[in-house]
């Protein structure tokens, strides 16, 4: 990765996937924890967004935790704003507040709200309606091009959230505007709320709807670090708003939790967790 | 006297502060012909931004220039942005606190011809329950310039109301505009009404009417509805004991509301209200429809006597 600036918290052009992996596991050992805690949260969307977070925060963005406001950051706006639990355990591993206040989750008086919030230090934009996102991005991108600023802005979106007509009012607008500094990232996890994406309302074919509205697309499976580390790479050098179409599962690396919609918004009692908590184990000594 | 419509302040406004400072931008949903931010985008084509009929996209796309620190002004027609784009307002605008100013003409029924569903009765309701959020209501072009500025200048999520039908001019540049102070426009002791936009006009016909027959009436233009000046409505029940509320703007939600509310907390006295009563217009000239929906001088006069008739 090219380094665009000299001073920040670039991460290491080679990428430790060995690390990463580490990091994934513990990530999700934190959000089973924390929605646990809580008693209520939504782990599935969270577990399928991990390795594509630990890319971002440890490869891919230009970020100085202890400078959330760096006029110079790349923005990353959390569209899905209910993967609450993978953005904090996130935020709180890069530094940006102390993981010890990942226990106050969805607490009264807590900052760590049930869906993102910019009390949080490294979140940009409350999120929780779908569908806002984008169009947030796409005015950050436009304020960066009339700036002459270079940082990129990148926007998680969840798969079932682009049933959402204003999601394609404003991939519209990032074509329109040449908005190359734009990243989507869409957690394609196939699951939303109430069953299967492609029977409640099928996004297919998702790849070319994006081309057809201007748009470079590239495909990842978005648990393969190599395979997300080309991805995002190719962006740098996009002419046009680019779109990643993360291919993921949800409840990603809990065996009970994996394809489940139930698990879309629902939080693991201390059984659940300690037999989660047990695979996840597992994985690390694999 | 002179009639604008005050969406011609807006625009003429915009572009002096678009000449004074460069960190003013525009966004548009293709109606900035009839907004008056045309004329901005005419001066400043570089930072005027159309997003096509998308006013949600619209909305987010301000916030987004907004958080990078800009000025942003958001201008469509009051129907299309308070009703269609209220998730982006309320989440994007508001809970993020986006120094985002909407800006919407075509409210009230005086939209006229185009008819029901163009017609904006709602506007000052939804956006007064919103938190964060400052709602305007300038009485004539002047107020509207005066109002741009004051937007331009104060940071914070701001909506603004303005008219296609031209206004008559009531008030001087000289005269003072205070945000959150409501403006006496007529001093009197018998009952006080309290109207926005148009309806202060109307407002100030029906206290010549009602001086004929010898009622004494003071008038004051409600320019914002939030926040509400408080003191100025205690002060007139205090003063006068009965009150009348205008607005050109259902009676739920809206102005009558938020004095009702100051009212029955802290001064309660006999109130009547002029605006839609739970109904949606209809197509027709803009002085017929205010006829018809009794929203004129005489309504309001009679609205007044029926007030100081329930006095104690």
């Amino acid at each position: 990765m090219v380094n665009r600036l000299k001073g920040a918290f670039v991460a290491e052009q080679k990428m430790d996937v060995k690390a990463l992996r580490r990091k994934a596991i513990e990530f999700r050992r934190q959000i089973l924890e924390i929605t646990n805690s809580a008693g209520s949260g939504h782990p599935g969307g969270s577990l399928s967004a991990v390795e594509i977070l630990v890319s971002l925060y440890h490869y891919k963005l230009r970020h100085r935790p202890m400078d959330p406001h760096w006029a110079e950051r790349d923005r990353l706006i959390i569209s899905k704003g209910h993967a609450s639990p993978v953005t904090y355990v996130a935020l709180a591993d890069s530094g940006y507040f102390p993981k010890e206040e990942l226990k106050t989750f969805r607490k009264l008086g807590a900052r760590l709200q049930g869906h993102v919030h910019r009390k949080v230090p490294g979140v940009e934009l409350n999120t929780g309606s779908l569908g806002h996102g984008l169009s947030v991005a796409n005015g950050m991108a436009l304020a960066a091009k009339m700036k002459k600023k270079d940082f990129k802005i990148y926007c998680l979106l969840g798969d079932g959230e682009i049933q959402e007509g204003s999601v394609w009012e404003a991939a519209m607008s990032s074509a329109h505007f040449h908005l190359n500094n734009v990243c989507v990232i869409v957690d394609y996890n196939k699951i939303q709320e109430n069953g299967l994406v492609s029977e409640i309302m099928n996004l297919e074919p998702l790849a070319d709807k994006w081309r057809s509205f201007g748009w470079e697309v590239a495909e990842a499976n978005g648990h393969n670090f190599e395979d997300l580390k080309k991805a995002l790479d190719k962006f740098d050098r996009s002419k046009k708003p680019y779109v990643i179409i993360a291919h993921t599962n949800k409840g990603k690396g809990i065996s009970f939790m994996e394809g489940k919609s139930k698990w879309h918004g629902k939080a693991p009692n201390k059984d659940e967790l300690a037999a989660a908590l047990k695979e996840l184990e597992g994985q690390e000594k694999s | 006297m002179n009639a604008i419509p005050t969406r011609d302040g807006f625009g003429t406004e915009l572009v002096a502060l678009g000449k004074e400072r460069k960190d003013i931008v525009v966004v548009s949903a293709d109606l900035e012909d009839a907004t008056r931010a045309e004329f901005f985008k005419k001066e400043f084509p570089d930072r005027f931004f159309s997003l096509g009929i998308a006013e949600q996209d619209m909305v987010g796309t301000a916030v987004g220039l907004a958080l990078e620190g800009y000025v942003v002004f958001a201008s469509s027609f009051a129907v299309f942005m308070t009703n269609r784009a209220y998730d982006m307002i309320r989440i994007d605008v508001c809970q993020n606190d986006a120094n985002v100013k909407i800006v919407c003409s075509h409210a009230g029924i005086t939209v006229g011809e185009d008819g029901a569903t163009a017609q904006c009765l709602e506007d000052l309701a939804l956006m007064r329950v919103l938190p964060n959020m400052v709602v305007l209501c300038p009485v004539d072009t002047i107020e509207a310039k005066k109002a741009t500025r004051w937007m331009a200048e104060n940071f914070g999520p701001c909506y603004m109301r303005t008219s296609r039908a031209a206004v008559p001019v009531i008030t001087n540049e000289a005269d003072p505009f205070i945000v959150g102070k409501a403006n006496v426009m007529r001093e009197g002791k018998d009952a006080a009404i309290m109207a926005c936009g148009l309806m202060v006009s109307e407002g100030l016909k029906a206290a010549e009417i009602l001086k004929k027959e010898g009622i004494d009436v003071r008038v004051l233009n409600m320019h914002t509805i939030k926040p509400i000046d408080a003191d100025a409505i205690i002060k007139s029940a205090q003063e006068t004991g009965a009150i009348v509320t205008a607005e050109e703007h259902q009676m739920a939600g809206g102005l009558g509301s938020a004095v009702c509310e100051v009212l029955a907390q802290k001064s309660p006295v006999p109130v009547e209200m002029i605006g839609m009563n739970d109904a949606y217009g209809e197509t027709g000239d803009p002085e017929g429809l205010l006829k018809k929906y009794h929203m004129k001088d005489v309504d309001i006069a009679q609205a007044v006597k029926r007030a100081i008739k329930r006095k104690k």
